[in-house]
């Protein structure tokens, strides 16, 4: 990988760049399981988390990684702050800047934000989030999670995407990082829940989750975004459980060694039951623990070596 | 760059720009062999067995000198040691100032704590790798002993650390080259360890005093 400053989605990362970060996070996945899960390689470095937008797993899990790096984190969140007193975001990246900043990890409402940032600054800069255009941490902490599960690559599994793609950042960066490693995508949802041009994403497309339980090895169930349905294009909540929730019953028509994945937070009885995502065949937990790995990855790659530097 | 070595050693490109020219042969298969077999008996001497012993090579070419300093042991002692991976990229407090590797994978087999670890690296040169190592080290556990084995010391250490097993001090100038090249580790045919210098700073070298 050359000249990666910044990490603004999963468009743009071929194969081997994806592979790269799911490497090193392997090698923090260990360091998370020492006595000090701590390593000095970014020490005098300083991360900023700048959340103009409710989050707050995808925060600390930023903030975990930068510590265990041994980076010093500050966090700026829109609510009293002074974006909430009216300041432009352009105003508010500069003050951030001139505090002395290495990384600034965005999230943002507007798809396209960390993008402006990035050439606003010459700090490095992690997308953690905008509109619903892409995720890319997440997305590599769900390939880094199933690739540790499966114990080989992602070639050739069959991944099922369930619910709200529409609204979907995580689908959008998902798909992509998944099909670039070699992954079947399907998208299943309800015709009002899938996205414009959703013909071409690299998946199939299908408003039946019961015809497809059986093929399925990796159910993803995706987070019903009630704040963003502007549009009301959500069927009745106890509809939409009956016909894309993961019930137990629909749990035990997959295949036996099928998974179920969720990026979180979880809305329990409308997406997915309790015991499914509590159950056996639940990686939620590990995703979480993935986070920090990928992003300490991330963050380690974007700051660990002179400006623009190349591998060895 | 871990490429194969040109069977007719020819200059070739150096890291930083000018080239590089073959200068001399340190070690050829037998010899290596030799010296790893002597490390490994002088690590049993010094620590009067291996019962307590961790061999934890870093990388790229430490873990593999490990394993064959543990198979020797293995025939002359009849103990088996225990071999580990540590690598020490996130340690480094050079990281700033060259590119990243990518990084290598950590693997110690049992618990430091309480136990002689033997770091094994190829080469000994700054003495930073090995400081990083030690920091590294730390992070696992407390062990009773840490001690150093290197295949060749160059010399030119940056701080106060000392090899306690090596196979061969070596002087060398500051901007030459030491090339270790392990059957394992860099697919050439023969292990070798050869000097080589820049070839516009030392001419004498250009003159290719060939093996």
């Amino acid at each position: 990988m050359t000249g990666m400053r910044h990490l603004l989605g999963i468009t743009g990362l071929d194969r081997p760049a994806i592979e790269c970060y799911l490497d090193d996070a392997a090698a923090f996945w260990e360091v998370l399981g020492r006595d000090i899960p701590k390593v000095p390689a970014l020490r005098g470095r300083t991360v900023v988390t700048l959340f103009l937008e409710d989050s707050t797993r995808t925060r600390l899990s930023f903030e975990t990684a930068a510590r265990r790096l041994s980076a010093d984190t500050m966090s700026f969140q829109a609510r009293g702050s002074s974006v909430a007193k009216g300041e432009s975001l352009l105003d508010t990246v500069r003050t951030i800047e001139a505090l002395g900043v290495d990384a600034l990890v965005v999230r943002h409402p507007a798809a396209g934000a960390p993008h402006r940032i990035a050439g606003w600054v010459d700090a490095a800069v992690v997308n953690g989030g905008d509109g619903r255009h892409e995720h890319p941490t997440q997305a590599l902490l769900d390939c880094f999670t199933l690739r540790r599960h499966l114990g080989t690559g992602l070639d050739g599994c069959r991944i099922g995407i369930i619910g709200d793609v529409a609204h979907s950042r995580v689908a959008r960066s998902g798909v992509r990082a998944f099909s670039a490693l070699g992954a079947e995508v399907t998208l299943i949802a309800p015709p009002t829940l899938l996205p414009e041009r959703v013909e071409t994403w690299p998946a199939r497309v299908t408003h039946d989750l019961d015809a497809e339980l059986a093929e399925l090895d990796v159910a993803y169930v995706l987070r019903v975004q009630r704040e963003r349905d502007a549009a009301r294009r959500l069927p009745p909540l106890h509809e939409y459980y009956a016909r894309y929730g993961l019930t137990e019953a629909r749990a035990a028509r997959m295949k036996p060694h099928a998974v179920v994945m969720h990026p979180g937070p979880m809305i329990r009885g409308l997406e997915v039951a309790t015991t499914v995502a509590d159950g056996p065949r639940s990686l939620v937990r590990d995703q979480v623990r993935a986070g920090v790995a990928v992003r300490m990855a991330v963050l380690f790659r974007l700051l660990g070596s002179p400006a623009g530097g190349d591998d060895a | 760059m871990a490429g194969s070595r040109p069977t007719e050693p020819q200059p070739e490109a150096a890291p930083g720009g000018g080239r590089f020219a073959f200068r001399a042969r340190v070690f050829d298969a037998d010899a290596l062999r030799r010296a790893t077999i002597r490390i490994a008996h002088e690590i049993v001497e010094r620590n009067r067995g291996a019962t307590d012993v961790v061999l934890v090579g870093l990388p790229r070419r430490g873990p593999e000198i490990a394993r064959r300093i543990a198979a020797a042991i293995r025939s002359f002692e009849g103990v088996e040691v225990p071999v580990g991976t540590l690598d020490v990229t996130m340690h480094r407090d050079d990281l700033a100032l060259r590119p990243v590797r990518p990084l290598g994978p950590t693997r110690l087999p049992t618990d430091v704590g309480g136990r002689v670890v033997v770091l094994v690296d190829d080469v000994l040169f700054t003495g930073r790798t090995v400081r990083a190592a030690l920091d590294a080290l730390g992070t696992f556990g407390r062990p009773r002993a840490v001690q150093l084995a290197v295949l060749v010391d160059r010399g030119h250490r940056e701080l106060p650390i000392r090899a306690d097993f090596v196979g061969k001090n070596l002087p060398t100038k500051r901007v030459e080259d030491v090339r270790v090249r392990l059957t394992d580790t860099d697919g050439v045919a023969e292990d070798v360890v050869e000097l080589w210098a820049p070839s516009d700073v030392d001419t004498a070298a250009a003159g290719g005093a060939g093996p």
